[in-house]
């Protein structure tokens, strides 16, 4: 009598684990870790995606948003990301370094050096610009207000200071000037920020500061909400130039070869680059990459000229031991006053 | 002196046992993890703190602002527990309840709320910046973050106290020739002096480590009023856990140091009394 209880419940036991593995291998998992400012988009985007896989597989995508540097740092500590898409090459880069979960040559395994999309950094400033700001270097006058984030703890905010570093460096050809540059255009600067949400906050909520530096999809985002809320207070202003701010995808090999989902990650990755994906970016104010779809979106997105990181340093690499590292650029311009 | 004995020396292995591994477990092992942290990076990561001029300027404001805030809280906390307890008025209740709050809200919301309000364009900000005190962004912004979350510390500790101190204490000190002052100072106090410290220390420690409701409010300038958990955060940011983990252990060196002080004092209040 006994031993029949207990086969009984062992059948039980066998049936409950072969019903839990039935039920782990019918669905599939992919998780997106990515930055702040894309949490709409891959909204839009997972869904459309599962969509085109029903039939094949019953696949969920979980999506994970904070700012880049934290979020490369929690798959570097065991976050079990498929794929990244993070703000900047240099965390993806950090990444592969730090943890080896993501492959050497990830640049290599999607278009355009795996960056689906980009933007730019642009200024906004209060409605009809009282301060008359047109440009850069209108930013390093006296008595502007500016708002950045800190590039300390801010993907985003290394743009816009590579931006201004740049657009310096460029113009006059010389290191010291451009440096000379940044450390005008942060004495002006009246808050830093931990992310660029929060200075966006800053400048539009609390009303302080005459120009926000900021992503081009955050400044249309900001438009976009002042409209809703019946006072188009803001304005956006294209700078003469700006940098070239590409957004990295890349899928997280050690992970993804683990669980046995490198080929879906793969898939949903090149996904990004199909025109119908692309149109979801744009519609997100995220610059497309393919050149069909931009043009359809070309009132939108307003020419302007762009360089790249590589044009003012080497690589990202180089960007941040100069300018970002303890005792860098960024410090020296805070301990020389 | 007042001394504690256990109930019962046989029984008390397990429950021995049982509380060191859980203090083992959830403090002991997370904060030698930090120095074995540190310990990897070597001396320089704690030099630093003191050598480069961010840090120590960091450094100082945390800890100025920190105490700022634990005296105002203390002076106060000890105000509010006075009125909370020895009269009565209508709404009593929810104003008691009310204390709580700032541990309940995420730091994070508190910090929003009060930068929102003191802005300048915000609804107690506006009353003061034609006055040329601007609140937000400033130190002055920290310290008000840091009595906003430390204030139910002192009041917490000190209710209780007061509470249960006899009224017969009072009466006989005023039917002895004690005037008002004298019994507040010499019978009053001394009870509350124990109590009241322990609050202000407590404060004081959340404050020093208060990093989300700071963050929003401060402006976060470096050498004006960027605080040391925030250089932590930003250390951690660039990959340099040494750096982040050698702030941690000055900062958790220098506050166990002062909370220690604290305890002694402490200690030494509450055996005069006895």
């Amino acid at each position: 009598m006994k031993s029949k209880k207990f086969s009984n419940f062992r059948r039980f036991l066998a049936l409950f684990v072969f019903f839990c593995t039935i039920a782990i291998f019918a669905e599939t998992e992919l998780l997106n870790v990515s930055f702040d400012p894309t949490r709409e988009l891959y909204e839009e985007i997972n869904l459309k995606f599962t969509q085109s896989q029903k039939g094949k597989t019953e696949l969920t995508i979980q999506q994970s948003h904070g700012g880049s540097g934290k979020q490369a740092r929690a798959v570097i500590d065991g976050l079990k990301a498929d794929v990244v898409t993070l703000a900047l090459s240099y965390d993806i880069d950090s990444i592969a370094k730090i943890s080896n979960l993501i492959e050497k040559n990830w640049q290599t395994q999607f278009p355009n050096r795996s960056v689906p999309y980009y933007s730019t950094i642009v200024f906004l400033v209060r409605k009809s610009n009282p301060k008359k700001i047109k440009g850069w270097e209108d930013l390093s006058k006296d008595g502007i207000g500016v708002i950045t984030p800190n590039p300390k703890t801010s993907g985003g905010a290394r743009w816009n200071y590579l931006a201004a570093y740049g657009f310096a460096k460029r113009k006059w050809k010389s290191e010291e000037k451009a440096t000379a540059f940044i450390q005008k255009i942060f004495e002006n600067t009246l808050v830093l920020d931990t992310g660029a949400r929060g200075s966006t906050t800053t400048f539009v909520k609390r009303g302080l500061g005459d120009v926000l530096i900021t992503w081009e999809n955050e400044a249309k985002l900001a438009l976009e909400e002042s409209a809703k809320n019946g006072d188009g207070s803001f304005q956006i202003i294209y700078p003469e130039e700006s940098i070239l701010a590409e957004t990295p995808v890349a899928i997280v090999k050690g992970n993804t070869d683990k669980k046995g989902t490198t080929e879906l990650a793969k898939a949903y990755l090149s996904y990004l680059y199909t025109p119908e994906a692309q149109n979801i970016i744009a519609k997100h104010n995220f610059r497309p990459t393919d050149k069909k779809v931009m043009k359809q979106f070309e009132a939108d997105f307003p020419k302007i000229n762009t360089f790249s990181i590589t044009d003012i340093e080497g690589s990202w690499e180089e960007a941040h031991k100069k300018h970002f590292a303890d005792g860098g650029v960024f410090d020296q311009i805070y301990t020389k006053k | 002196m007042l001394q504690t004995r256990p109930y019962s020396k046989t029984h008390f292995g397990l429950s021995f046992g049982l509380t060191s591994f859980y203090l083992s477990l959830m403090v002991v092992v997370p904060l030698s993890g930090l120095f074995m942290v540190t310990a990897k990076s070597g001396l320089s990561v704690i030099l630093d703190v003191f050598l480069e001029e961010r840090l120590r300027s960091a450094l100082t404001l945390s800890f100025f602002v920190g105490s700022v805030a634990a005296v105002i809280n203390l002076l106060l906390g000890f105000l509010f527990v006075w009125v909370l307890v020895r009269y009565d008025f209508p709404g009593k209740k929810w104003i008691d309840t009310l204390v709580d709050l700032p541990f309940t809200l995420p730091t994070a919301v508190a910090g929003i709320a009060l930068t929102t309000i003191y802005a300048e364009n915000g609804s107690i900000g506006k009353i003061f910046a034609p006055l040329g005190i601007k609140i937000a962004y400033t130190p002055l912004g920290i310290i008000i973050a840091l009595v906003f979350i430390g204030f139910p510390f002192v009041v917490r500790t000190v209710q209780p106290v007061l509470e249960d101190l006899p009224k017969e204490l009072e009466e006989s000190a005023r039917c002895l020739g004690a005037t008002p002052f004298t019994t507040f100072y010499k019978v009053i106090l001394p009870e509350l002096w124990p109590s009241l410290l322990s609050g202000m220390a407590m404060a004081f420690a959340r404050g020093i480590g208060e990093y989300g409701s700071v963050v929003f409010i401060s402006g976060n300038l470096p050498g004006k009023t960027e605080i040391l958990p925030l250089l932590i955060v930003t250390k951690l940011e660039q990959y340099e856990y040494g750096k982040a983990t050698g702030i941690a252990v000055v900062m958790l060196v220098i506050s166990f140091g002062i909370m220690f002080a604290i305890n002694v004092i402490q200690n030494r209040a509450a055996r005069r009394l006895l």
